[in-house]
């Protein structure tokens, strides 16, 4: 029962303990322990993150289908408005077209009028002077009639 | 054992040959072998089951034996916490744990049969072996002083030399009483260090003087009709001591915890705290 040599054994053996113990079992523990709280307040904040994140997706989703609406309505305007340019376009280079035909068509049709007139008109003061010919050839002089003749032709 | 009667002299010898270290040497250089293998295989125990915790570790989901450990590192955790505050230390909290662990399962072997251990022993051949570290005053005084000497180191590193001579001069009286003081502190920093040891020493030391007596009861009795009173007597106060001194071993540990945390926290405090 008496303080012995042991007492100093005792001392060494147990600040040998005290070091064996934080090498073996109080570091590794409470650094696991450590790295533990971390992983959980990582997660934590991870995930608040997340909602975070989605919260905007979500508004941003919204924005994305809204503009993509306008841009739609914006192009159906603006495709509507060409469609009603070309067609009114497309009419009226049809309707200058025909009316340039047409009026190609009367001046030609005007033109051979005229010509068929005239080609007539000779035709018809030869046919004249043949018949009257014929029938002076039996009853009249041809310096008699030739006034009346004349006047035929002019009238032609 | 039971070549001795159950005589007063028997008595007194079954009792100090209980009380007697196995040991080499003589007066101060006596080495005793049996409080420092026990300690020893102890302290084995604890670094082995730390090494095993250690490398199994789930940072996940623990379970089982980790579990067990983190709620005891826990507790540590939260004493020296509420002790030091942001003062930290990182020497306190190791050293706290090991004495919890330590002293608790030195006491331990108090609660295992008293004739059990040297029963075992004596038949291959050791005569003496007092199986409980802590029933001896060189274990717990070993410790206790240890911690002085980080008491006192702390304080001077905390404080400064001047400072820590300061606290001798000038309290707990103030700068009028100063040889008074300086008995006073003396006094109260002395009863630190040997209160510390001798309270663990004591109850240890008293639990298991009472379990040799109630070993006494029928030792050495022969098979008589008094033994069927004295036989149940025995089985029934050495269970209830027994449960009795699994809370004393506890609470013995954990104020030894306590204590040393509470004067190294002190050590800690500065002048302008107080």
């Amino acid at each position: 029962m008496n303080i012995t040599v042991t007492l100093f054994a005792q001392m060494i053996a147990f600040i040998a303990m005290i070091w064996l113990v934080n090498r073996f079992l109080w570091a590794p523990l409470s650094s696991m322990m450590e790295a533990r709280r971390q992983r959980i307040a990582d997660g934590l904040s991870a995930s608040e993150r997340g909602k975070h994140e989605l919260k905007l997706a979500e508004e941003r989703a919204v924005q994305v289908i809204k503009e993509a609406k306008e841009r739609a309505t914006e192009l159906l305007a603006q495709a509507n408005g060409r469609s009603t340019e070309i067609l009114d376009e497309a009419r009226n280079n049809a309707k200058a077209e025909s009316e340039r035909v047409i009026a190609g068509a009367q001046a030609e049709i005007g033109r051979e009028v005229e010509r068929a007139k005239q080609e007539l008109s000779k035709q018809v003061s030869v046919l004249a002077v043949i018949g009257a010919e014929r029938i002076l050839k039996r009853e009249v002089d041809a310096k008699v009639h030739e006034a009346s003749i004349a006047d035929l032709v002019a009238r032609i | 054992m039971s070549a001795v009667e159950n005589t007063g002299g028997g008595t007194v010898e079954y009792i100090q040959h209980h009380l007697t270290n196995w040991s080499v040497g003589q007066g101060f250089w006596t080495l005793n072998l049996d409080t420092i293998l026990v300690s020893l295989m102890l302290g084995a125990l604890i670094v082995f089951a730390g090494m095993r915790v250690g490398r199994n570790l789930e940072v996940g989901a623990p379970s089982g034996f980790q579990n067990f450990v983190e709620m005891v590192l826990e507790f540590v955790d939260t004493q020296v916490k509420d002790s030091f505050g942001k003062r930290d230390n990182a020497l306190i909290a190791p050293l706290a744990l090991t004495v919890l662990v330590w002293v608790w399962l030195m006491n331990f072997m108090d609660l295992i049969p008293v004739d059990l251990i040297p029963a075992a022993l004596h038949m291959i051949g050791l005569h003496e072996f007092k199986a409980v570290p802590t029933t001896d005053l060189n274990t717990t005084m070993a410790m206790a002083l240890f911690v002085f000497v980080l008491t006192v180191y702390y304080n001077i590193k905390v404080k400064g030399l001047v400072g820590y001579i300061k606290m001798f001069l000038f309290h707990p009286f103030g700068k009028f009483l100063v040889p008074v003081n300086m008995v006073m502190t003396a006094i109260e920093e002395l009863a630190k260090p040997i209160s510390l040891g001798l309270r663990l020493f004591g109850n240890m030391f008293a639990g298991e003087l009472v379990f040799l007596l109630i070993a006494l009861l029928t030792l050495g009795a022969t098979i008589s009709a008094s033994l069927l009173i004295w036989f149940p007597l025995q089985v029934v106060l050495d269970v209830a001591w027994l449960i009795f001194h699994i809370l004393v071993i506890t609470l013995q540990a954990f104020i030894f915890m306590v204590l040393t945390i509470v004067y190294l926290g002190m050590a800690h405090i500065t002048e302008d705290e107080h």
